[in-house]
């Protein structure tokens, strides 16, 4: 696993340049988390059998050896045992999964209960699953956080693993236990342990604030990177969330620039008195495509994000603008209104090979294509819903029904998409949730309004 | 769609050539619009009309020559935005008229430095609405320079959605943020 360095060189002052004015103070994000091995037991297969939405799960209080002060709680290891099992519990409830019940209305186990645990004690409680943990502190002050699966009906254990992480990822602890519960029974890619970056908005709809920020998939560790002195749009976490790029008016003019969120240092990712707009990573994180309009005329470009020189992938009179790869990086869809309209088009990653896919006789924008491959969300912009298809444009599905919904963004795994929400009249922003059925929509609670979701992959 | 770039080609192609006085610069961008008008008749704007003869009346009390304040009192408030169709960008009739208002402004007052914002209207998606108000910035912008005002005194900026004037969420409301305006820099 990949050392992640964070010392205190990087709080040293930034050189405070025109375009780093706007940037908070500089913070250094969290470490890596060390995955562990859980001590083997029988590894069944799982006996339910009915909707997994019926799916009972109880989710105790994780157990501690010894309770212990812990930076992650002031009470100590025992609290913190409470507040894992709450974080898991919210997870799958907030997200529509299973029948989660929570620890406050459960016994609590003991350790020693773990890894076998006390049937009679959860056989009368009617749920099909239970999940157990614990959480020791080691003497390096960081934390080891343990997570089992048993299925009752066949009192066997589906599946355990354990996490080593600071005290301030404890949540992460909770996530990866979350995703592991979530993957063993759905067969499904992990999501929870993730990241979210958006635009923060307050103010009145003439004279909006519009702040970078960060947050957890569940909204928690939620974190202002820019002071509102500037209008902030549509950020991106790069791949190994190390840096974030985004349109800031922090010049006066709208340009994209790349964030380090170790350094608190910002480049521009280009360097040209035009405009430029839409930035995007590819999955590696080696490129960054961009727009750029020239006289008017919008095209997309992409640039080595080491720097260097740009390289044009359109040539026509219209807006061509965004861009999403596909997850093996080989291809990108984007928007163009080359034909009159906004519609949805796919290129190879070097710009060869333009194609229109979208025929459906709406506007087609904001295409983001699935981290599984197989599906391309997109804002309708006739009727602004969100909606999916397939990568050739068949199969067109809409799945969200606000008065303007827009800017889709993917869960990790490709089975939720995010977008925001604009309501009539007021402008108030909000960030929602769908899976895609397009039946279990929730909107994601934030501190202030919210637009411009992007969710970046699972944490490294 | 072919039409009206084509248009903007033409004007883009004029400005080059027009940096000289007034009169001079509206004659040959009558004659170079005239020659576009063969390739593209039915998206022309009309014939830049005949210039009244500025009458520059400084009072020493008055705003000061480029503030916005003098801008504003000489063009008039209605002259310096100039409106759109949903999606689109290109100038007609009575934005030419407008156009021409401030031409003659900045042409009086060679010294003046302006910028001309492009906005979109809510019913769009964000990046798009950016890219569509640097293009009816652009516009507004070319056609000034077709008047004869050089390009390196006109800063484009795009606000796309970001900065309505009208805050409903009604077709009346749309129509007057679809627009670019024209702001002095003193």
């Amino acid at each position: 696993m990949k050392k992640l360095i964070i010392t205190a060189i990087a709080f040293a002052a930034a050189p405070l340049a025109a375009q780093n004015q706007d940037l908070g103070e500089p913070m250094a994000e969290g470490q890596d988390v060390e995955t562990i091995e859980e001590e083997e037991g029988l590894s069944g297969s799982v006996s339910f059998e009915g909707n997994l939405d019926d799916l009972g799960i109880a989710i105790p209080a994780f157990a501690t050896d010894r309770n212990v002060a812990t930076p992650a709680n002031a009470n100590g290891t025992e609290a913190l045992g409470l507040e894992l099992a709450r974080v898991i519990t919210s997870d799958l409830r907030n997200n529509g999964l299973f029948k989660p019940t929570g620890p406050d209305s459960l016994p609590r186990p003991s350790a020693a209960d773990i890894q076998s645990p006390v049937w009679s004690t959860w056989g009368v409680r009617g749920a099909e699953m239970l999940v157990h943990g614990y959480v020791r502190a080691r003497s390096d002050d960081r934390l080891t956080v343990g997570c089992y699966l048993y299925d009752m009906e066949l009192k066997s254990r589906l599946v355990a693993e354990g996490w080593v992480v600071s005290p301030a990822d404890w949540r992460r602890a909770a996530h990866k236990c979350a995703d592991l519960i979530y993957s063993r029974l759905t067969g499904e890619s992990p999501f929870f342990d993730s990241r979210i970056a958006y635009i923060a908005e307050t103010g009145p709809k003439d004279n909006r604030v519009k702040r970078l920020a960060i947050m957890d998939s569940d909204g928690a560790n939620h974190r202002f990177i820019t002071t509102g002195r500037s209008t902030a749009l549509t950020p991106r976490y790069s791949p190994d969330y190390k840096k974030l790029t985004y349109l800031s008016y922090v010049d006066g003019n709208p340009r994209i620039y790349v964030y380090d969120i170790g350094t608190g240092k910002q480049t521009l990712v280009t360097q040209s008195e035009n405009p430029t707009f839409a930035p995007r990573w590819s999955p590696d994180g080696r490129w960054i495509l961009y727009s750029m309009a020239v006289g008017g005329n919008t095209d997309i470009y992409r640039v080595s994000a080491q720097g260097g020189r740009s390289e044009r992938l359109t040539d026509t009179p219209g807006i061509d603008i965004g861009g999403s790869y596909s997850p093996d990086g080989s291809k990108i869809v984007f928007e163009s209104d080359r034909s009159g309209a906004q519609q949805c088009y796919v290129m190879d990653a070097d710009g060869g090979n333009q194609r229109r896919i979208s025929f459906g006789g709406s506007r087609c924008a904001t295409p983001e294509w699935s981290p599984r491959g197989d599906q391309i969300a997109f804002t309708n912009a006739s009727s602004f819903n969100v909606s999916v298809m397939s990568p050739s444009g068949g199969n067109v599905r809409t799945l969200t029904r606000g008065w303007q919904d827009e800017a889709p963004t993917w869960a990790p795994n490709g089975r939720i998409i995010q977008f925001f929400r604009t309501e009539r009249n007021s402008g108030k922003t909000s960030l929602w949730q769908v899976d895609l059925t397009g039946e279990n929509e929730r909107s994601l609670p934030t501190p202030v309004d919210a637009s411009d979701p992007a969710w970046g992959p699972i944490l490294p | 769609m072919g039409a009206k770039n084509e248009f903007h080609r033409c004007l883009k192609g004029d400005s080059t050539m027009n940096t000289r006085i007034a009169t001079a610069v509206m004659l040959s961008s009558a004659l170079a619009l005239a020659a576009c008008q063969k390739k593209a008749p039915e998206e022309l704007p009309p014939m830049p009309e005949e210039m009244p003869v500025a009458t520059p009346t400084p009072t020493p009390a008055g705003p000061a020559v480029g503030s916005m304040e003098h801008f504003l009192a000489a063009v008039g408030q209605a002259n310096t935005v100039v409106y759109f169709d949903t999606d689109r960008y290109n100038i007609d009739a009575e934005d030419s008229a407008k156009l021409q208002r401030q031409a003659q402004y900045f042409s009086q007052y060679s010294n003046v430095t302006f910028t001309i914002e492009g906005h979109a209207d809510e019913r769009g998606t964000r990046e798009y609405n950016l890219a569509l108000g640097e293009r009816r910035a652009n516009s507004a912008k070319n056609y000034l320079v077709s008047l004869g005002i050089p390009a390196s005194r006109i800063r484009t900026v795009s606000y796309g959605k970001e900065r309505p004037v009208a805050l409903g969420s009604n077709e009346s409301a749309w129509a007057q943020n679809r627009r670019a305006a024209t702001v002095t820099i003193n």
